[in-house]
């Protein structure tokens, strides 16, 4: 569905993706995993148009996207820090972006975790007063809202409280049933035990491998995602 | 992208410097139009005012305005919508909300106290010297990433058209003193917009005279019908190209 072609990018002198080529199918739940600055987060934001790639190309559904935007209505996004326009209440972000998407989608909205997260009590709040915690239910409520296709999680459960973190986390399991396609990136990595299918693991900007997780359990000889990444990192 | 013009246009005009500032010009245009008998010298002495505070508060409000909307530009660009459409929306957001600001404030009491052509002359440059500011802003703000150094460069840029410049056309008219100058002066006034206007409402005022045999050669150009249009499209070139540039740079700039 997403597919990268020797993805290259440079920030100044650092090199922060180095030819990184990725396939990603529907129905798979992708762990994106490696150190802090290892280009998790630029992948995803070139995979968002966010960033431009200085060499390499990405295509969604067979198309190229460089000069598309249209795609981005299939893909929902949640971002590591979720940061909004300060003045505006949850209510008013919330329903701003229904405005914005709504035209051409004949989904229906999926409202499950807004109502999960008990954000209908806090809709008059403004952005600028809410703890971290909050804008992450946010931000992952606007990811889930437009059942998108594809969706794009950087860091979900960081800054989330067990239960919203465990609500978060059953919602992901029903959209990857429903033949989505879930790309996770976190540093939990007991978090994504029983949630992820497949595991890319980069480091400076390389992809070193990308396996299913039983691939990597064979490999390692460890049952948890934890100890079979420890064991990956201590042999480099 | 209406829809963005108009989150836009409802989040400035709330905006208290906004108010502050079409509430000056108000009080600007009011006490000046009242002080004078004649409002033709109101005219004069409203003049420099806009002439100055307009493009200041322009330039330095829309560069503010762009660095704060930081969040809010990361946000839509991860949605299904194309970078420049919310670029433009931007823009025409910005220019919308200032150019109600100063039509509330300087455009009304404008026509109601001096409504012939020398104030509609003065209304529609300040109109258009609103527009090209912000145009010049969405550039100096898309082409640095930091906040304080892109305030910076809008304010020089400020300075320079509204001081400097001037000041450079004075050295080469000395430096030159011994040729005919006045061609070349025609073609410098198209390089400020601020320059233009003035000249503009200065030639509805008829105190060309006043300004030697230059003044004689602008007001043979731009007192011709065909030449004021020509002056006009030359300001209508400093809103576009700017606008387009900083358009550009955004579709391929990273966030």
């Amino acid at each position: 569905m997403i597919i990268a072609n020797s993805v290259s990018k440079k920030f100044g002198r650092l090199k922060a993706l180095r030819d990184v080529s990725v396939t990603c199918n529907r129905g798979e739940c992708i762990a994106l995993i490696g150190p802090n600055g290892s280009g998790k987060t630029t992948l995803i934001k070139s995979m968002l148009g966010m960033v431009v790639p200085d060499s390499g190309f990405i295509t969604f559904n067979g198309k190229n996207i460089l000069h598309d935007w249209a795609y981005r209505e299939f893909i929902g996004y949640m971002p590591q820090i979720g940061r909004y326009p300060e003045n505006m209440t949850i209510g008013q972000v919330l329903s701003m972006m229904k405005d914005i998407r709504k035209k051409n989608s004949s989904r229906a909205l999926d409202e499950e975790l807004v109502h999960a997260f008990g954000l209908p009590a806090l809709m008059d709040k403004r952005m600028r007063t809410l703890s971290g915690g909050t804008t992450q239910k946010v931000s992952a409520c606007l990811a889930f809202l437009f059942d998108p296709d594809v969706l794009i999680l950087d860091e979900p459960t960081a800054g989330l409280d067990p239960v919203s973190s465990l609500l978060l986390k059953e919602k992901i399991t029903r959209e990857k049933q429903r033949g989505k396609l879930v790309l996770i990136t976190s540093h939990i990595l007991s978090d994504l035990d029983d949630l992820i299918t497949q595991v890319i693991y980069m480091q400076d900007g390389s992809l070193l491998f990308h396996k299913s997780l039983e691939h990597l359990r064979r490999d390692t000889g460890e049952e948890k995602l934890s100890g079979a990444i420890a064991s990956v990192m201590m042999k480099k | 992208m209406n829809k963005i013009i108009k989150y836009v246009v409802t989040d400035i005009l709330r905006n208290k410097i906004v108010l502050a500032y079409t509430a000056f010009l108000l009080a600007i245009s009011l006490s000046v139009f009242n002080l004078e008998d004649n409002a033709s010298k109101g005219l004069l002495s409203l003049l420099n005012i806009i002439l100055f505070i307009v493009p200041l508060v322009c330039i330095i409000f829309s560069t503010i305005y762009i660095y704060n909307s930081a969040e809010f530009i990361e946000l839509l660009v991860s949605q299904p919508l194309q970078r420049k459409k919310i670029w433009i929306s931007l823009f025409s957001g910005l220019a919308t909300s200032l150019l109600v600001a100063f039509l509330a404030g300087a455009g009304i009491p404008i026509l109601i106290y001096a409504p012939n052509a020398t104030g509609l002359t003065m209304v529609a440059m300040g109109c258009l010297l609103s527009i090209i500011f912000v145009s010049v802003a969405m550039l100096a703000a898309v082409t640095t990433r930091d906040k304080a150094k892109g305030i910076g460069v809008s304010v020089l840029l400020w300075l320079y058209f509204s001081l400097l410049f001037d000041g450079l056309v004075l050295f080469v008219l000395f430096q030159f003193q011994e040729y005919p100058m006045e061609k070349a002066m025609l073609v410098l006034s198209g390089f400020n917009p601020i320059d233009l206007g003035r000249i503009l409402i200065l030639l509805k005022m008829d105190v060309s005279a006043l300004m030697g045999y230059t003044g004689a050669v602008f007001k043979d150009v731009f007192g011709t019908t065909s030449g004021f249009a020509l002056a006009l499209l030359v300001m209508v070139l400093w809103v576009v190209f700017p606008a387009w540039l900083s358009v550009r740079k955004f579709s391929k700039k990273d966030l």
